[in-house]
């Protein structure tokens, strides 16, 4: 009977993933990592309340599979934290899920899972894996394209893969619901939010005021020419696109173009200078283990949240790829990523730069 | 799965089970009560406090039923300290710093809310509270004394009689929790020379849910539990008959059977201690090697998580216990790691092995083919 440790959160995804991988006959065992929170701010961290871990504790009794929690509150403070506060001192707009799945979800934990004579381990991602006539593994976005979370999965390699396993991403949200409702497990999962589980529900910009205020230096807001219009109070307050609380008097309203850290300035104009039609990817994961052979027509995804668009992606040295889209994209975001898909397979992706 | 977490709980001996079931649904009525059915309860439980006397070699009245452990401290710690501040002013209570945290939780919650003075006292290195330590501390406003007969965490056996004497020299009351070390060694009351004696059924192959305070004869006690007459007018609330029984039965059987049950655990244990020292680079003991349970064996390893030590051990098929372990993934060294001074890397990675009636040579041969390598792959993923 193969093993296989469930990244568990106490949510109704990772508890009816437990669910069906036990009713498929593996051997399951239950994990939930303890991740860092603000020092006071250990009850509202999105994915370890105490509330989540009796929680999956219940949930993982109820499934009558054995539950452990791990201390990865130190590890996720280095990497995942470390990265956020980096990424926004460089400018940037960072987004540390994908370092949390790389480095604490399918290293750290994986490493525990495996030391714990796991074959496998599972998470509740709303994705698909699958298996090439060649042996190798290929990720595929969910059935339920409205919960897709393939984007976050872009940094898994091959060998990360062969022990991966998605068991939800077949099915709809609903019948996921209707299947923890069949176990008897909680369904009053949380909601579904976006926000970084350890800003404890707040705006980013707090977090960094308290954790890293010596990144957040006044400088000026500057038009493409260099013409300055005004004054900000630190480039990491500010998202690319945003219009609103620049400050700025102007006919016209203005957006955020940019960021140059280099002279801390905040580049903004009107709404046609928003648009792009090409922007370039650096540390670039192609999921196969193999660089593309030339350009190729992909579906791009350039956050979380944004609508794929038609492009062609053309791999270049050093780890990067160049993407131009058909159509200039809003809001391109140095610092998040950029995720090329062909039909449903995900064939990597990189940070923009 | 092989237990080996017997200072944690035990299972109820069926000896044990067989003397309660009849006080559940068949003799099943409450001891304070003037008709037969009150009459053969309240013959239960006198019969149990008889048997219990004649253990610790006290009288029946001397012995207070509670719901556990825990409760017999606090009954025990708070009764006493407002009864003496009564009677004397005294308000400076002494306790071990390694104490569990029954002892050492009470005991700040009556210097936060009632006034009350404490006075921790250090421990040596192997968790032992020193006669000298006690004499040192010991002084006119103390009102009360209390150290542990045996440590939970870490097994040292603490020399009560001689600080006991030195309590009644100075005519100060001295406690001591037992319930660690009833399981294995003579609570004789007289030889200990204590006032108060705290005892719990579960880790002698008793009922949870049940404990036992000795409360010498003439020791000023508070009522912590209020309300009917019950236990002497010390713990109110009607008596729990068959865990009472199961307690009694339990206690007899433990006093009878010390010697085979010394005899079958000692070896075991010493060939955990031995074996652990010899092959596991960067671990030592913790408590003491001669003065300490018979059953126990506690370790600490450098740079080891303990609490995913525990992890690992228990997907092995090995259930152990740890100064650190938390179900919360919030690890931090316990206060007796601190108290015996073992540096936080040390401090995090401590073990608790202890043995019990059921355990074979087999169990233990098997946990110490598997734990070195457990120990080394939790060492690799300490971080």
């Amino acid at each position: 009977m193969s093993k296989v440790v469930v990244a568990m959160s106490g949510g109704v995804d990772s508890s009816v993933a437990a669910a069906l991988l036990k009713e498929q006959g593996y051997d399951v065992v239950g994990m939930m990592l303890r991740l860092w929170s603000e020092p006071g701010r250990e009850d509202s961290n999105r994915c370890c309340t105490p509330d989540s871990l009796a929680l999956a504790r219940r949930v993982a009794a109820k499934l009558d599979i054995p539950f452990y929690v791990i201390d990865a509150k130190n590890v996720f403070r280095e990497t995942v934290v470390q990265y956020f506060l980096d990424g926004y001192a460089r400018g940037e707009t960072p987004n540390p899920c994908l370092v949390c799945n790389r480095q604490i979800r399918w290293t750290f934990l994986l490493d525990h899972a495996l030391a714990l004579g796991a074959d496998y381990m599972a998470t509740g991602h709303y994705v698909r894996k699958m298996k090439d006539e060649g042996g190798r593994m290929k990720l595929l976005r969910a059935v339920d394209r409205s919960k897709d979370q393939s984007y976050v999965l872009y940094v898994l390699d091959q060998e990360k893969l062969a022990r991966a396993l998605f068991p939800i991403g077949d099915y709809p949200k609903t019948e996921i619901r209707a299947c923890a409702e069949k176990y008897g497990l909680p369904t009053a999962a949380r909601k579904d939010s976006q926000d970084l589980c350890f800003l404890a529900g707040e705006d980013y910009r707090n977090f960094l005021q308290r954790n890293a205020a010596e990144i957040l230096k006044p400088g000026d807001i500057v038009r493409r020419d260099g013409r300055s219009v005004g004054k900000h109070n630190g480039l990491a307050n500010y998202t690319i696109g945003q219009r609103k609380g620049l400050g700025v008097a102007s006919p016209v309203p203005l957006y955020v173009l940019g960021k140059n850290p280099v002279t801390n300035a905040l580049i903004v104009g009107t709404r046609e200078e928003l648009g792009s039609r090409d922007l370039t990817v650096r540390e670039v994961n192609w999921l196969s283990g193999e660089v593309p052979l030339g350009s190729f027509r992909a579906e791009v995804k350039i956050r979380y949240t944004a609508q794929e668009a038609e492009a062609l992606v053309t791999p270049v040295d050093g780890n990067q790829a160049q993407v131009r889209f058909e159509a200039p994209q809003r809001d391109i975001t140095a610092g998040q990523a950029a995720v090329f898909f062909r039909d449903d397979v995900l064939i990597g992706g990189g940070i923009i730069v | 799965m092989i237990y080996l977490d017997y200072s944690a709980t035990t299972p109820v001996d069926p000896r044990v089970v067989d003397a309660m079931t009849p006080y559940f649904s068949d003799s099943f009525g409450n001891p304070s009560s003037v008709h037969r059915y009150g009459q053969v309860a309240e013959a239960a439980i006198d019969s149990a406090r008889e048997t219990v006397a004649s253990i610790l070699h006290c009288r029946p009245d001397e012995i207070i039923f509670t719901s556990c452990g825990s409760e017999s401290d606090n009954l025990a710690l708070r009764g006493a300290a407002y009864a003496v501040r009564a009677k004397t002013g005294a308000k400076w209570i002494l306790a071990a710093r390694v104490e569990h945290p029954a002892v050492t939780r009470t005991l700040l919650h009556l210097e936060k809310y009632d006034g009350f003075l404490i006075k921790w006292l250090d421990v040596d290195e192997y968790g032992m509270v020193t006669p000298e330590a006690v004499s040192r501390a010991i002084g006119d406003g103390t009102a009360l004394v209390s150290v542990m007969y045996a440590n939970n965490e870490i097994g040292t056996i603490n020399p009560i009689e001689e600080i006991a004497g030195i309590c009644r020299a100075k005519d100060v009351l001295f406690h001591t929790d037992a319930v660690q070390a009833a399981a294995y060694l003579p609570v004789d009351v007289q030889a200990l020379g204590v006032d108060l004696l705290s005892l719990g059924a579960h880790k002698f192959y008793g009922p949870k849910g049940v404990g036992a305070l000795y409360v010498r004869k003439g020791t000023p006690l508070v009522a912590q539990l209020t309300g009917g007459g019950q236990e002497f007018s010390l713990r109110a609330g009607t008596q729990n008959v068959p865990y009472i029984v199961g307690f009694a039965e339990a206690l007899r059987l433990t006093n009878k059977e010390r010697e085979q049950r010394v005899t079958h655990v000692k070896p075991l244990r010493d060939q955990i201690i031995e074996t652990v020292l010899e092959t596991i680079p960067d671990s030592r003991l913790t408590g003491h090697l001669e003065a300490r349970l018979p059953q126990h064996a506690s370790f600490a390893f450098k740079d080891v998580d303990g609490n995913l030590l525990l992890t690992l051990l228990d997907a092995a098929g090995f259930a152990c216990s740890s100064g650190s372990a938390c179900k919360t993934g919030n690890p931090e060294p316990s206060e007796v790691m601190n108290a015996i001074g073992l540096a936080r890397e040390w401090g995090l990675g401590s073990l608790r092995v202890t043995l019990g009636i059921h355990t074979t040579t087999m169990d233990v041969d098997s946990f110490l083919n598997v734990l070195p390598g457990l120990v080394e792959k939790a060492r690799k993923l300490t971080v």
